[in-house]
């Protein structure tokens, strides 16, 4: 809640300093009703000294104009319209050449090539109203990491603009869908930056794998493999390729007090990394489990004969949302992390599935199936107050949220005559900026990594 | 226990697509809107060299590899514990026959939500063998979820047909 005042305070001052050479009434704005026009921000092509400092400093413009506009909260204007030409960005602006071409912000920057061939960008964002300087960095790195300074300078203008983290500097791990020779289905982990640059897959077309989760640490993520013939959990580490079942049949992973009989499901990290929320099928049925990645110690949580699947940390680690059917059909329901005060959450019509806690805590994304339909929506993580649609479609599953909470990635399905069609969509937390993520093909069970420092 | 190696066999020859015989028909549930119909007797059988005693092909004629359910459920009808203790039976002939039953559903659930719902059907499947007789030894279980659909179409005749539980014969008989 402190956060989302920010926030408004943050856009309040930015609209009010905006409109302050202009009206002495500052705008009203809530960005939770989707009302919130985009902010004009100039981006012209950062200078440099050389062509190649050139190239790259257009490279790096293009892909920070690029993340800024995605978020829906900043409009990049047309390079056309630019009358003063930047040429060295430790100069003032000529405020007016912006103001006059309704740039309320100006970014301006500069690429210096090294000699030992690393790059130094530096940016100054300028307030052009008051005339004022927001924010100057310099970032130094090696000359192949340039998208990533890119995103990070994008991070830094949206948190200075928004008082909020951004969410550029990311990466997404998804299921890449196809189809084999004899219309097989293949389900391969794939990833790439959160703009959709440096594509690759993680697994290759031998066995299905499906349901990746992030750790805190962004280095390893958990997925459900079939490797082993049946939905095992694997744990696979970004930085080495090396991954291990964690809970295959005859347990070489797990300490032995669960019957390890079963499959084993999408697991989340607990904030802290250390342990694992699972849900492990026994001959009873499936249940929550904790995991401790270091002492490998399996613990049950829930004992319902009903399906206990897909639980979800709360940011402070202390709660676990999952979804159950022991009400009958499947709702959402919330329990400490050892399993104590089982509180249920939602009461509508309807199949609730897919919880997802929030990074911010206060609610939680699920996928509702009623009728034929499909339902993204947000329900506030005490089970208070209503729920929130945001998206209705023909098939929702595996909503992922940003790091800073603010936009949720989700699986979209379209019916088509050969079969539906998957693709990976985010819409904001106010259900506006609907957006196709930039996937090659088919994709689906998108995990959005933390920050990447 | 679940038998890995079979069970990674029979991914194996379904991704590569080997000589060997593919474990269900895919033509039958088309032409037929109602997936409760029993897989036997529905016409004329294959007009190729037959199949051996006790092979796959004798077990799907005989038996029937597939039993249906109903809308997100994993209860068996009438017509799925038929199809069962014909296995049952089948199963008692060949008695070092194993099987692996896999559930599998419709696409028009979650993915997560799906595997277990998969679970469920696979093991009412291998409840309902065990009380026919079947040593629980000669069963592996397995879900698919909604991952490995028989029919590919969007449509309600296809999600019927997605709603199985299959028994597959893994190891003990006849190639």
């Amino acid at each position: 809640m402190t956060r989302i005042l920010v926030l408004f305070a943050a856009l309040f001052a930015l609209i009010g300093w905006s409109a302050a050479s202009d009206a002495q009434e500052p705008l009203r704005v809530d960005v939770t009703q989707g009302n919130l026009d985009p902010m004009p921000i100039a981006v012209p092509d950062f200078v440099g000294a050389s062509d190649e400092a050139l190239r790259r400093g257009a490279d790096i413009t293009r892909v920070v104009a690029n993340d800024l506009a995605s978020s829906g909260l900043f409009a990049p204007v047309d390079q056309d319209a630019f009358i003063e030409d930047i040429t060295n960005i430790d100069l003032r602006p000529r405020f007016s050449d912006w103001r006059v071409i309704n740039a309320d912000a100006l970014l301006v920057g500069s690429v210096t090539i090294q000699e030992d061939g690393r790059l130094v960008v530096g940016f100054r964002l300028w307030d052009t109203r008051l005339e004022e300087q927001l924010l100057g960095l310099q970032y130094r790195t090696a000359p192949e990491n340039w998208r990533r300074v890119a995103h990070r300078l994008a991070d830094a203008v949206y948190e200075r603009l928004t008082g909020e983290t951004g969410y550029f500097n990311t990466r997404i791990v998804y299921v890449s869908e196809g189809r084999g020779i004899d219309g097989e289905p293949i389900r391969q982990l794939a990833w790439m930056d959160q703009d959709g640059a440096n594509p690759s897959f993680l697994t290759d077309r031998s066995y299905m794998a499906l349901l990746p989760n992030y750790s805190p640490s962004a280095q390893e993520i958990t997925y459900v493999s079939f490797l082993d013939g049946q939905a095992t959990t694997y744990l696979y580490n970004l930085e080495t390729g090396r991954q291990e079942a964690l809970f295959a049949s005859g347990g070489a992973g797990a300490a032995s007090q669960v019957d390890l009989d079963g499959q084993s499901l999408s697991a989340r990290f607990s904030p802290d990394g250390s342990e694992l929320a699972v849900s492990i099928e026994t001959r009873s049925g499936h249940d929550i489990h904790l995991f401790d990645l270091q002492t490998r110690n399996l613990q049950r949580l829930t004992q319902h004969p009903a399906d206990d699947v897909e639980p979800s940390f709360s940011p402070d680690g202390g709660r676990i949302v999952f979804s159950s059917a022991r009400g009958g059909g499947s709702q959402l329901y919330v329990m400490n992390r050892d399993g104590s005060d089982v509180q249920r959450i939602t009461f509508g019509s309807g199949r609730y599935t897919t919880p997802v806690w929030s990074p911010r805590g206060d609610l939680i994304a699920f996928t509702k199936q009623v009728g034929g339909q499909f339902l993204l929506g947000v329900v506030r993580a005490d089970g208070s107050g209503i729920e929130r649609i945001l998206f209705e479609g023909y098939f929702v599953d595996t909503p992922a949220w940003s790091p800073n909470g603010r936009v949720l990635l989700f699986t979209r399905g379209e019916q088509r005559s050969n079969g539906t069609r998957y693709e990976i969509w985010s819409i904001d937390l106010a259900g506006f900026n609907l957006r196709r993520l930039a996937t090659g093909g088919m994709a689906s069970d998108p995990a959005w990594s933390p920050l990447i420092e | 226990m679940k038998i890995k190696i079979f069970a990674i066999a029979a991914l194996g020859a379904f991704a590569t697509a080997c000589a060997s015989t593919p474990p269900v028909d895919d033509t039958a549930p088309m032409r037929d809107p109602d997936p409760i119909a029993a897989p036997d007797n529905t016409g004329p059988v294959d007009t190729g060299p037959g199949y051996e005693l006790g092979s796959t092909a004798h077990f799907v004629e005989a038996a029937g590899d597939r039993v249906f359910f109903g809308l997100d459920r994993s209860d068996l009808s009438d017509e799925a514990r038929a199809t069962l203790r014909r296995q049952a039976a089948w199963l008692a002939s060949y008695p070092s026959a194993r099987i692996l039953v896999a559930g599998n559903c419709d696409e028009r659930g979650t993915r997560e939500y799906n595997l277990a719902l998969g679970a469920r059907r696979a093991n009412a499947a291998r409840t309902y063998l065990i009380s026919q007789g079947v040593d629980p030894s000669r069963i592996s279980t397995t879900s698919y979820g909604k991952e490995r659909p028989t029919c590919m179409q969007s449509s309600e005749t296809c999600w019927a047909v997605n709603r199985n539980s299959t028994t597959t014969l893994v190891g003990g008989y006849t190639n």
